[in-house]
């Protein structure tokens, strides 16, 4: 049979997705899964990021200490570059597997002038994944609770929270922030919740899980009563770090990744629980973020096991390690999918129709789609758009109008071009 | 993505001659998105949807298979090293990677990418539509 020849119009080439893509282009496939499936629904992301290193400039030139300030300009000019005065280590960030994955670390193409090329990428993300908001985070600061010198974190902080606040913010109501709180000096802590606790744009507070730091600690107890006092949740961010002793057995960026971002929140659920802090702090709120949801039920079933038989050691306690644990949010990234009996039950345990929260962690390469969610074969329509959107608005207080484009509106600003 | 109830045509894409000097050229014909692979005198075509998360997964790099060198006498592994005489397709979203030839995963061949029937039609570069 003689093949069709058919009109040249209707054949269009399409590119590859790099590092110069125009987001709208890489994300094109989770609109069309949006215009399929929840172009109705109200989505709430609650962690994504910020490639602070291309506007690291910015955040320094808001160093208050003039010392580190000078110091983190003359970096920035010389060696050092985009990560002045961090201790992320470029040579082992192996993200973007050898370059095979090309968002994470991507430039925005096509900002136009006069726009904020963080605040354009971010909007366009939103729109393209169909968000009604977005909650954003740092990237490269994920690391510094592990930083040597605690005042580099706490002058980081300042600046970073100050450039967040005061600068991207403002400039479109979906976007939404947590206030990084530099852990490792209490005082400052308190200092930042204090400062943001009735600012209009900040949901909540965050500490980057990766550190060395007991957060049962007294040290912290004035800061949690002041958090509690608040009303805004506390989230612990995880993330990895390949200096730590256990983790350097590890010779592959996967494996090291795959259990260090569930080691530190697991760590630190363990200590909050065993201390007693959901009895001392009852009305503080936390959240645990991006460290996928398989630990949640090896914890709970480990906690449980461990108290029932050594019950002096949690005497502050009055129920089981799992039902505090049911109580507390967590974030759905990166959210294991290979074995969806597991999923099922996990999400029965966690209780995730009311205490999961949709996050896409987008740029980063192990980012996920709304469609993660919408996908689930086991989810009834309502527990969809409670994790998606509805859980959040309730624990943050957001206004469920409407605020994302419709899908096919986003489709039809890139003819052609995805 | 497959328009159900369509019966199946034959399109040509264009001569084989002009096609096989790229790697690969990932086309949307009226709304259905193919990726098609030329290699040494090989060609494929997968549909541009990742089985992963439906991502464009033609639209990723291409790149050498990764090994394992291992040392049969011994057991030893001196490392990884790249396999330049294979093809790999990497799903731009998160790095699924798929034989260019076979369309399998590299770890778990269960994992497949969706074949597109591709010919050669007097000279000519014929894709199978459904
Ligand atoms: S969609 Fe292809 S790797 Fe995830």
């Amino acid at each position: 049979m003689r093949p069709t020849q058919l009109d040249k119009a209707r054949i269009r080439e399409l590119e590859e997705i790099g590092t110069r893509s125009d987001t709208r282009d890489v994300l094109a496939r989770a609109t069309m899964q949006a215009k399929r499936d929840y172009d109705d629904y109200f989505v709430v992301d609650i962690d994504a990021h910020v490639s602070e290193d291309h506007f690291w400039g910015e955040v320094i030139e808001l160093i208050d200490n003039e010392y580190l300030r000078d110091l983190g300009q003359s970096q920035l000019r010389s060696f050092a570059g985009n990560n002045a005065l961090l201790n992320i280590v470029p040579g082992l960030s192996h993200q973007s597997v050898g370059g095979r994955i090309t968002h994470q670390g991507r430039r925005e193409p096509d900002v136009p002038q006069g726009e904020h090329p963080f605040v354009v990428a971010a909007q366009r993300s939103m729109d393209a994944m169909g968000l009604d908001y977005q909650i954003v985070f740092p990237s490269a600061m994920l690391l510094l609770g592990m930083h040597p010198q605690d005042e580099v974190e706490v002058a980081l902080a300042r600046a970073f929270n100050r450039w967040t606040v005061e600068r991207i913010l403002p400039m479109d109501e979906r976007l939404k922030a947590f206030v990084y709180l530099p852990f490792n000096t209490p005082e400052a802590c308190e200092a930042l919740v204090a400062q943001y606790a009735d600012a209009k744009d900040v949901i909540g507070f965050t500490v980057c899980s990766t550190r060395n730091n007991a957060i049962h600690a007294d040290c912290y107890a004035r800061l949690y009563a002041m958090i509690e006092e608040s009303g805004k949740p506390l989230a612990f961010h995880s993330g990895y770090h390949w200096g730590d002793p256990s983790f350097a057995q590890l010779n592959r960026f996967a494996t090291m990744h795959a259990l260090s971002f569930t080691h530190y929140n697991q760590i630190h659920v363990s200590n909050w629980l065993f201390n007693a802090m959901p009895e001392r702090f009852p009305k503080l709120k936390m959240l645990w973020v991006e460290s996928g949801l398989a630990w949640i039920p090896f914890l709970m079933q480990r906690l449980d096991h461990e108290v029932l038989m050594r019950p002096s050691e949690a005497p502050g306690m009055k129920r089981l390690p799992s039902e505090y644990m049911a109580e507390m949010w967590y974030t759905s990234q990166p959210m294991e999918r290979t074995n969806m009996e597991l999923l099922e039950a996990t999400m029965k345990v966690m209780k995730a129709e009311t205490q999961l929260l949709y996050s896409s962690d987008w740029p980063h390469w192990d980012w996920d789609a709304p469609s993660v969610i919408t996908t689930l074969p086991f989810l009834s329509d309502q527990a969809k758009r409670n994790i998606l959107g509805l859980n959040a608005a309730r624990l943050f207080n957001l206004d469920i109008k409407p605020k994302k484009p419709r899908a096919d509106a986003v489709l039809a600003t890139r003819p052609g071009r995805s | 993505m497959t328009k159900a109830n369509t019966p199946p045509r034959q399109v040509s894409i264009g001569t084989y001659e002009g096609l096989r000097t790229k790697e690969r050229v990932v086309l949307d014909i009226d709304g259905q998105s193919v990726g098609v692979y030329f290699l040494g005198d090989e060609i494929r075509a997968w549909h541009n949807t990742c089985p992963h998360s439906g991502g464009p997964v033609c639209q990723g790099k291409t790149v050498a298979r990764t090994l394992q060198a291992v040392d049969a006498a011994t057991g030893k592994s001196p490392g990884l090293t790249l396999d330049r005489s294979s093809r790999m397709i990497v799903c731009p979203w998160h790095g699924f990677e798929f034989d260019l030839l076979t369309g399998i995963h590299a770890v778990d061949t269960k994992t497949r990418l969706r074949p597109v029937p591709v010919a050669v039609v007097d000279g000519d570069v014929v894709l199978t539509l459904g």
